[in-house]
C-alpha cells in the first residue's frame, strides 16, 4: 500500500470553459483510490468534462488535478501513468471501431501497450470468455447489441491491467439485465484486484446506491462528495435526495403521475404480426399491441432493440415488412395526407432546426399543417409549455429541459389526436422531466390524446398506463406496471424486466477475467510496434470500406482518363465556312488550300457577310474566310489584295491557334503559287520547329505523365487527412489521447497504408499511361519508382498537416483539395512551365514538392532520363515527406481542448 | 395549393438556415468575389514570359537582329547559350525554346541557298509549346522577309491574308477566364449547398420528422432545390454586376437577362445533381468525396477549360449530356457574342430535357432511400 492512497486522486479549483460556456466551476475533490466512485448527475452537468480531465485526455485550463501521486498535466508523469489507466468514453462504443471484428479490436488495444502475441492471446482468451464474447469474437463490432458494446468497451480497458479505470456513462442505453451483468462484472474484477480504483458516472440514481462513494453533480459544481448513505439520508431513495439538493425547497407532491383512471377499450392503436426486416436481420418480430384512446403506453427496451423502427412503422416513415397497423382502424399509409394530420411525431434526438428561433420553429410547423389560426395557436402553445421567455432564443442554444418542451409544442400544434414520442427525455435532468411529463398527462386526461411513448427508463415507465417489455425485436411481456410486477412476483418494474429477460434468454455466467501471464511481461516493439498497430488497424478499415477504396483507386483511374481526354490542346477539324466574292480558279484554290487541310472542315459557303457572322455567333464555323470580287484578277496580275480570315476569338487559346493554322495556310499557298509561276518562292529560309520529347506534338504524350502530379497529390492528401478527421469526428481520437502512443506514432502508423495506397495507385496510372495512352515509358524505371514513393510520402504528409487543422471530414476533404491543386497548377509548372514564371511564384514553386515530380515524372516517361539525371528531384523529394510529418507532429493536439 | 404553400415555407427555413451557417456563407462570398477574381487574373492561357534561348553560330547581322524581335510579355529576353548545349539546357527546363541559327546563315540566304533554322521545342509544355512556336515562326519569318525585301532579295507578297479576331478584338483572356470561373463556382457551390443540405436533414434526423407531417419527399426535395437554386442565382447575378463587369470591367454582349435565364436553367439540373448525390451518399464525408469526383469532370469537360473540339470524337458526342457543357456553351454565346434566344434555344432545350431527367431520377432514388431509413 502506497501511503499517501488518500491523495492519490485529488482535483482542486478546476474551471473549464467550453467558448463562454462554463462546463466545470472550480471543483475541488479527494477521491478514495482502490474504490468504486460514481459520478451522479443529469446530462450537461460536467461529469464527462471532469472524468476527461481526470485521465488526461482533455487538457487541463485551470486548476491542479493529481492522478496516481503526480499532475496529469506534467506530461512527463502522464506519459508514465498512461499504461496504468483505462478510459472508456462515453457512447456506446464510442472509442471502438465498429469496421474491425471483437478480436481485432481487442488485438488493437493489446498493440497499444505493446504485449506480445501469446500474452495478448492469452488475455484476450480471458476476458471474452468472461463476458461471455467468445461465441462473438469474429463478429464487427458495428453489428454488436448495445449490452456486447459494452462488454467489449469493458475488455477492450481492461487489456493492459489498469490500475485506474475510468468509465464515463458505461450503461446509458442498455437494457436492465446487461446492465445488472455489468456491474456484477465490475464486482468481480474488483474482488480479483482489490486495489483497482474505479470511476463512473451514470446518469441512473438508482445504480449509485452500491458505489462506495458518490460526487454528486450540479451545473459544474460539486453539491456532494461522500459515502451515499451519507447523501440519501432521510429521504425515500437517491433521486429525491438529489433533487432535494439541487432545488433546497420543500419537496412538492411527485408530479407527473396519471391519476388512474378506467379507460375505455377504444382502440386507436393496432400492430398485428408487425415485422420488420433489414436484410436478414429481424429489427421487429411480430409485434402486436392495442392502444386504447387517451392511454399513455409506454415502450420500456434498450438501444437497438426495435422500439424507434415499430414507431417509424406506425407513424408511416418506414414500410413494414410483414404485419398490419392500423391507426383509428385503418391501415397506416404513408401517403395519406389526413392520416399525418392525426399524428404528432417527435423523434429520439432532438430534431429541430438549431439555427431557426423558437418562434420561427414554431411557425414553420404551423405553416406547413395550415393550421387556420396559427398566430393564436402558437402564443397559446408558447404560454402552455413555459416557452416565452425563449421566444426569439436559437433553438440550438436553449437548455435540453426546454429543448424538449419546443419538441412537444412542435409534436402537438396540429392538435394530433395521437403522439408517438421517440425516447424523449433521455438525458434530461429530473425536474424538467416531471414538467414534460405533466404536460403529457394533461394532453392524455384533458384532451384524450393517445400517448406512444418509448423509454429506458424504468421511472417513466412506471408513469404509463400500461407498459411492454420489448427485447431483441419481441415483446417479451405487456400489461399494467402493477400486473407486471404482480405477475413476475417482483419488488419492482426493473426487477419485474429483469426476470422477464432472464426467461427469455439465458443470462451468461458472470466470473472475473483471471489472466496466466505472471506479472508484467517485457512491452514489446515499442514506438514502432505501436504505429504498426495503428497501421495494421487502419489497413482494416479501408479494406471494409468500399467507398473509400473505390476513390482510392478508381477516383484516380476515372480523373486521369477524363483530364487525358478532356484536356487535350490539339484542336483539329474545326468547321469553317467561306464567302467566296471572286468565284475564280485562284479563289477556289485557296480555299481548297484551307479546307484540304486537317485542320480545318468545309461547312456550306456563305452568300453573305451577315450570314457568316451569325454562323460564328451561333458557334457553328470557328472561322469565316472572305475573299474580294477581285481576287482572281488581282493575283494574276500580280497586284496587292487581300484575305479576311475572321476568327472566333470568344476562347483565347482556340482563336490563336486558329490564327496560326491560317497563316501557315496562307504561306503554303503563296508558295504554291509561286512555284506554279515559276518564280522564286517566297521561301527564302526554312524555319523548322523540332518538338522534342514528343515528335508528333500530340498533347497526349505531355498530358498523361504529367497528370499523376496532380492526382498524386490530391488524392493521397485528401484519404489521409480524412482518415485522422474521421478518428476525430467518431471520437476514436481518444485511444490516442488515453494511451502511450505518441503524436508521431498516431501519424505515422495512419500514414502507411495511404502511402502504399497511393504508390499502387502510381502503378495503376502508369500502367494507363503506357497501355492506353501509348506513351511509352523511355527512362529508367527504378529511379522513378524511388521518386514516386518520396513524393507519396510528402503527399500524404501534407494530407495529415492539413488534418490537424481542420475538424470535420467534411473539411478536411475540400480544404486538403483546394490546398493541393491550386499550389500544384499555379506553381508546378502544371500548366505554365516553372521558366515562365515570375521569380517569386518559382520560388514558391520551389519548394513544391508537386515542381519536382512533374520534372521526375515527365522526364522518366517523355524524356528517356535516367539516374544522372532525376537523381535532383529523387534528393529534393526525399525533403518534404519527413519535413512535413514532423511539423504536423507539431500541429497535433496530444489532448482534447 | 397548401402544397405549394409548405413548398414555398419550407424553402423559406432553408435560407433562414442558411444565413446563420457562417461556414456556408463564407464559402459563398469567397466562391463569387475573390476566386473567380484570382481564377481570371491568374492564368494567362496563352504565350507568356516564355523562356527562349539563341545559339547563334552565324553572329552576322541578321542573326543578331533575329535574337533582338522577341518582346515581353509573350517573351523573356533572349540568352545567347553556347551552340549544341540546347538539348541539355532544355532536359533541366531552362528553356522551352531554343534557336539555333547555323554558321554562314545571312550568307547562304543571299545566296538563295534557303538555309534552314531550327527552333527546339519543349513539346511537353503544351500550352505554350504549340502557338509559341507559332508565334516564333511568324516572328523570325517576318523578321527574315523583311530583311530580304530591304535587300531586294523578294517582292513583297502579292497576297495578305487580315486576321480578325471577331468578339474579343483584343484577345484578352481575363473576360474569358472570368466568366469560365464563374460559371464553375455556380456549379460546385450549387451541388454542395443543395447535396449539404439535404444530408444534414438526415444526419440530424430532421428529416424524419419532416416526413411525418403532411409532407412527400417530391415537396421536401423541391424545397430545396427552388431554395438553394435561388440564393445561387441572386449570389450569381451580384456577382455577375459587381465583380465581373465593375470590378473586372468585363463586358457582356448580349443581353444580361438571357443569361441569368439560362444560369436559372442550369440551376435546377445542378440543385438535382446534390439531390441525387446526397441520395447515393450515406454520410456528409462520402458525399463530399462524390462530388469532387462528379463535378471536377463535369466542369473539366464542359468546354470550358479546354475547347470541345479537342475531345475525341467518342468524348465530344458522349458530352453532350453533359448540362455543364450546354450552360457553357449557351453562356459563351451570350456573353461573348452577344447571341440572342434565337441561337441558343437549343442549348436552353437541352438543359431542361437533362435537368427534368436527373431530377426524375434522383426524386425516385430519394423516395427509395427514404424508405430505408432505418
Amino acid at each position: 500500500m502506497i501511503p499517501e492512497a488518500a491523495s492519490e486522486f485529488h482535483v482542486a479549483g478546476v474551471t473549464h470553459l467550453y467558448r463562454k460556456h462554463v462546463a466545470l466551476d472550480s471543483v475541488l475533490l479527494d477521491l478514495p483510490s482502490g474504490q468504486l466512485v460514481g459520478f451522479i448527475g443529469p446530462d450537461g452537468v460536467g461529469k464527462s468534462t471532469l472524468l476527461g480531465l481526470i485521465t488526461g485526455a482533455k487538457k487541463l485550463q485551470t486548476g491542479t488535478i493529481n492522478v496516481l501521486g503526480g499532475s496529469i498535466d506534467h506530461p512527463a508523469h502522464r506519459r508514465r501513468i498512461c499504461p496504468a489507466i483505462a478510459f472508456m468514453p462515453q457512447g456506446l462504443g464510442r472509442n471502438l471501431y465498429s469496421e474491425l471484428s471483437v478480436r481485432e479490436n481487442l488485438e488493437f488495444f493489446s498493440g497499444l501497450f505493446g504485449q506480445r502475441h501469446d500474452e495478448r492471446d492469452t488475455r484476450i482468451d480471458a476476458l471474452l470468455s468472461a463476458t461471455g464474447l467468445a461465441p462473438f469474437e469474429d463478429r464487427l463490432m458495428g453489428k454488436l447489441s448495445g449490452g456486447m458494446k459494452q462488454k467489449l468497451g469493458l475488455c477492450c480497458a481492461l487489456i493492459h491491467d489498469p490500475k485506474l479505470l475510468v468509465l464515463d456513462e458505461p450503461t446509458t442505453g442498455v437494457d436492465p439485465l446487461s446492465r445488472r451483468q455489468f456491474w456484477a462484472l465490475i464486482d468481480a474484477i474488483r474482488c480479483e484486484h482489490p486495489k483497482l480504483s474505479v470511476l463512473v458516472s451514470t446518469a441512473y440514481m438508482e445504480e449509485a446506491d452500491s458505489f462506495d462513494w458518490i460526487v454528486a453533480m450540479d451545473a459544474g459544481r460539486v453539491i456532494f462528495q461522500g459515502k451515499p448513505a451519507a447523501l440519501k439520508g432521510q429521504y425515500r431513495d437517491l433521486e429525491t435526495a438529489y433533487r432535494q439538493l439541487r432545488t433546497r425547497d420543500a419537496p412538492g407532491p411527485a408530479p407527473g403521475q396519471a391519476s388512474v383512471r378506467q379507460i375505455e377499450p377504444d382502440p386507436v392503436i393496432i400492430a398485428r404480426g408487425l415485422t420488420r426486416r433489414f436484410g436478414d436481420f429481424t429489427a421487429v418480430d411480430s409485434v402486436d399491441f392495442s392502444i386504447n384512446r387517451g392511454e399513455i403506453f409506454g415502450f420500456l427496451g434498450s438501444n437497438g432493440c426495435g422500439k424507434s423502427t415499430t414507431m417509424k412503422m406506425l407513424t408511416g416513415l418506414l414500410p413494414s415488412s410483414s404485419g398490419e397497423a392500423l391507426l383509428f382502424g385503418k391501415p397506416v399509409d404513408a401517403r395519406d395526407r389526413k392520416m399525418r394530420l392525426e399524428i404528432g411525431y417527435m423523434s429520439q434526438a432532438f430534431s429541430l432546426y438549431g439555427e431557426l428561433s423558437v418562434y420561427q420553429n414554431l411557425q414553420l410547423h404551423a405553416r406547413v399543417f395550415a393550421i387556420p389560426d396559427r398566430e393564436a395557436r402558437i402564443a397559446e402553445l408558447m404560454e402552455r409549455f413555459g416557452l416565452n421567455a425563449h421566444h426569439e432564443a436559437l433553438a440550438a442554444a436553449l437548455p435540453l429541459g426546454i429543448k424538449q418542451r419546443l419538441s412537444l409544442a412542435v409534436a402537438v400544434i396540429h392538435r394530433p389526436r395521437v403522439l408517438i414520442l421517440d425516447e424523449p427525455t433521455s438525458g434530461v435532468d429530473p425536474e424538467a422531466r416531471d414538467t414534460f411529463w405533466a404536460l403529457l398527462v394533461e394532453l392524455s386526461r384533458e384532451e384524450s390524446v393517445t400517448i406512444f411513448v418509448s423509454t429506458h427508463f424504468m421511472a417513466e415507465a412506471e408513469r404509463c398506463d400500461r407498459v411492454s417489455f420489448m427485447h431483441a425485436g419481441r415483446v417479451l411481456a405487456e400489461g399494467t406496471p402493477a400486473e407486471l410486477i404482480a405477475s413476475e412476483e417482483a419488488d419492482s418494474l426493473e426487477d419485474a424486466f429483469i426476470s422477464v429477460l432472464e426467461t427469455a434468454e439465458q443470462p451468461a455466467p458472470v466470473v472475473a477475467p483471471k489472466v496466466d501471464v505472471g506479472t508484467k511481461t517485457k512491452a514489446t516493439g515499442g514506438g514502432i510496434g505501436r504505429a504498426l498497430t495503428y497501421t495494421r488497424r487502419e489497413t482494416i478499415e479501408v479494406a471494409r470500406d468500399p467507398v473509400r477504396l473505390a476513390f482510392a483507386f478508381l477516383g484516380s483511374a476515372i480523373l486521369m482518363l477524363v483530364f487525358c481526354f478532356g484536356i487535350t490542346l490539339d484542336i483539329d477539324e474545326l468547321d469553317f465556312a467561306v464567302l467566296d466574292l471572286s468565284q475564280s480558279p485562284e479563289s477556289r484554290a485557296y480555299v481548297d488550300e484551307i479546307g484540304g487541310s486537317t485542320y480545318f472542315r468545309p461547312t456550306p459557303p456563305l452568300n453573305s457577310a451577315a450570314e457568316g457572322r451569325n454562323r460564328l455567333r451561333a458557334g457553328d464555323v470557328s472561322m469565316v474566310v472572305e475573299l474580294p470580287p477581285d481576287f482572281g484578277r488581282k493575283l494574276r496580275t500580280a497586284e496587292p489584295t487581300e484575305v479576311l480570315a475572321t476568327v472566333d476569338g470568344a476562347i483565347p487559346f482556340k482563336g490563336e491557334t486558329v490564327e496560326g493554322y491560317v497563316a501557315g495556310l496562307h504561306q503554303t499557298f503563296l508558295d504554291a503559287q509561286a512555284r506554279e509561276n515559276g518564280e522564286h518562292e517566297i521561301e527564302i529560309a526554312r524555319i523548322e520547329p523540332r518538338f522534342r520529347y514528343n515528335q508528333s506534338f500530340e498533347s497526349i504524350a505531355a498530358m498523361a505523365p504529367a497528370m499523376p502530379a496532380i492526382l498524386l497529390i490530391m488524392l493521397p492528401a485528401i484519404l489521409t487527412a480524412v482518415s485522422v478527421a474521421r478518428e476525430r469526428e467518431l471520437g476514436s481520437v481518444v485511444n490516442f489521447y488515453v494511451t502511450p502512443t505518441t503524436r508521431l506514432e498516431f501519424l505515422i502508423g495512419k500514414q502507411i497504408p495511404y502511402i502504399v495506397i497511393a504508390f499502387l495507385n502510381f502503378l495503376l496510372l502508369a500502367a494507363m499511361i503506357v497501355f492506353v495512352f501509348d506513351v511509352p515509358l523511355k527512362g529508367d524505371p527504378l529511379p522513378l519508382a524511388l521518386g514516386v514513393f518520396f513524393y507519396v510520402w510528402a503527399t500524404t504528409s501534407y494530407g495529415l498537416l492539413i488534418a490537424t487543422m481542420t475538424s470535420s471530414q467534411v473539411a478536411a476533404t475540400f480544404a486538403t483539395a483546394i490546398a493541393s491543386v491550386v499550389p500544384t497548377i499555379q506553381f508546378s509548372g502544371l500548366l505554365q512551365p516553372v521558366s515562365t514564371l515570375e521569380p517569386g511564384a518559382q520560388m514558391i514553386g520551389s519548394l513544391w514538392p508537386s515542381s519536382y515530380f512533374l520534372h521526375l515524372n515527365v522526364g522518366a516517361f517523355t524524356k528517356g532520363l535516367g539516374w544522372e539525371a532525376l537523381a535532383p528531384d529523387i534528393l529534393a523529394l526525399a525533403c518534404f515527406g519527413p519535413v512535413l510529418t514532423l511539423i504536423a507532429a507539431l500541429c497535433l493536439r496530444a489532448q482534447e481542448k | 395549393m397548401q402544397r405549394l404553400y409548405s413548398i414555398f415555407w419550407l424553402g423559406l427555413k432553408e435560407v433562414m438556415s442558411l444565413r446563420r451557417d457562417w461556414v456556408m456563407m463564407a464559402l459563398l462570398v469567397w466562391s463569387f468575389t475573390l476566386s473567380p477574381v484570382m481564377e481570371a487574373t491568374g492564368v494567362a492561357n496563352s504565350v507568356n514570359n516564355a523562356s527562349i534561348a539563341f545559339a547563334d553560330e552565324d553572329n552576322s547581322p541578321l542573326s543578331r537582329a533575329l535574337a533582338t524581335a522577341f518582346f515581353p510579355p509573350e517573351f523573356q529576353p533572349v540568352v545567347q547559350i553556347e551552340p549544341g548545349s540546347g538539348p541539355t539546357l532544355m532536359d533541366a527546363g531552362e528553356f522551352i525554346f531554343v534557336v539555333a541559327v547555323p554558321p554562314g546563315f545571312e550568307k547562304d540566304l543571299r545566296a538563295r541557298r534557303k538555309p534552314e533554322i531550327q527552333v527546339l521545342v519543349d513539346a511537353t509544355a503544351m500550352e505554350q509549346a504549340g502557338i509559341g512556336a507559332n508565334y516564333i515562326t511568324n516572328i523570325l519569318g517576318a523578321e527574315i522577309h523583311r530583311f530580304a525585301i530591304g535587300i531586294d532579295l523578294v517582292a513583297p507578297p502579292a497576297v495578305d491574308v487580315i486576321l480578325r479576331s471577331a468578339f474579343n478584338p483584343n484577345r484578352d483572356t481575363v473576360r474569358f477566364a472570368g466568366i469560365v470561373a464563374l460559371i464553375g463556382q455556380i456549379m460546385w457551390l450549387t451541388t454542395i449547398l443543395t447535396g449539404a443540405a439535404m444530408i444534414r436533414e438526415r444526419e440530424h434526423g430532421t428529416i424524419e420528422h419532416l416526413l411525418a407531417m403532411p409532407l412527400t419527399p417530391f415537396d421536401i426535395a423541391v424545397a430545396k432545390i427552388w431554395a438553394n437554386a435561388a440564393v445561387v442565382l441572386v449570389a450569381a447575378s451580384l456577382s455577375l454586376t459587381f465583380v465581373m463587369q465593375g470590378s473586372l470591367q468585363i463586358e457582356i454582349a448580349g443581353s444580361k437577362g438571357l443569361f441569368l435565364l439560362g444560369t436559372a436553367l442550369f440551376l435546377f439540373t445542378a440543385t438535382a445533381l446534390g439531390v441525387f448525390l446526397a441520395t447515393i451518399a450515406r454520410s456528409m464525408a462520402q458525399f463530399a468525396l462524390l462530388v469532387m469526383l462528379v463535378v471536377l469532370p463535369m466542369l473539366m469537360l464542359s468546354g470550358g477549360e479546354t475547347p470541345i473540339e479537342g475531345q475525341p470524337d467518342w468524348l465530344q458526342v458522349g458530352t453532350l449530356l453533359l448540362p455543364s457543357r450546354h450552360y457553357m456553351a449557351a453562356s459563351q454565346a451570350i456573353v461573348f457574342k452577344g447571341a440572342g434566344l434565337e441561337t441558343v434555344w437549343p442549348e436552353f432545350a437541352w438543359m431542361a430535357l437533362l435537368g427534368a431527367a436527373l431530377l426524375a431520377t434522383s426524386l425516385v432514388l430519394f423516395r427509395r432511400s427514404v424508405a430505408q431509413l432505418s
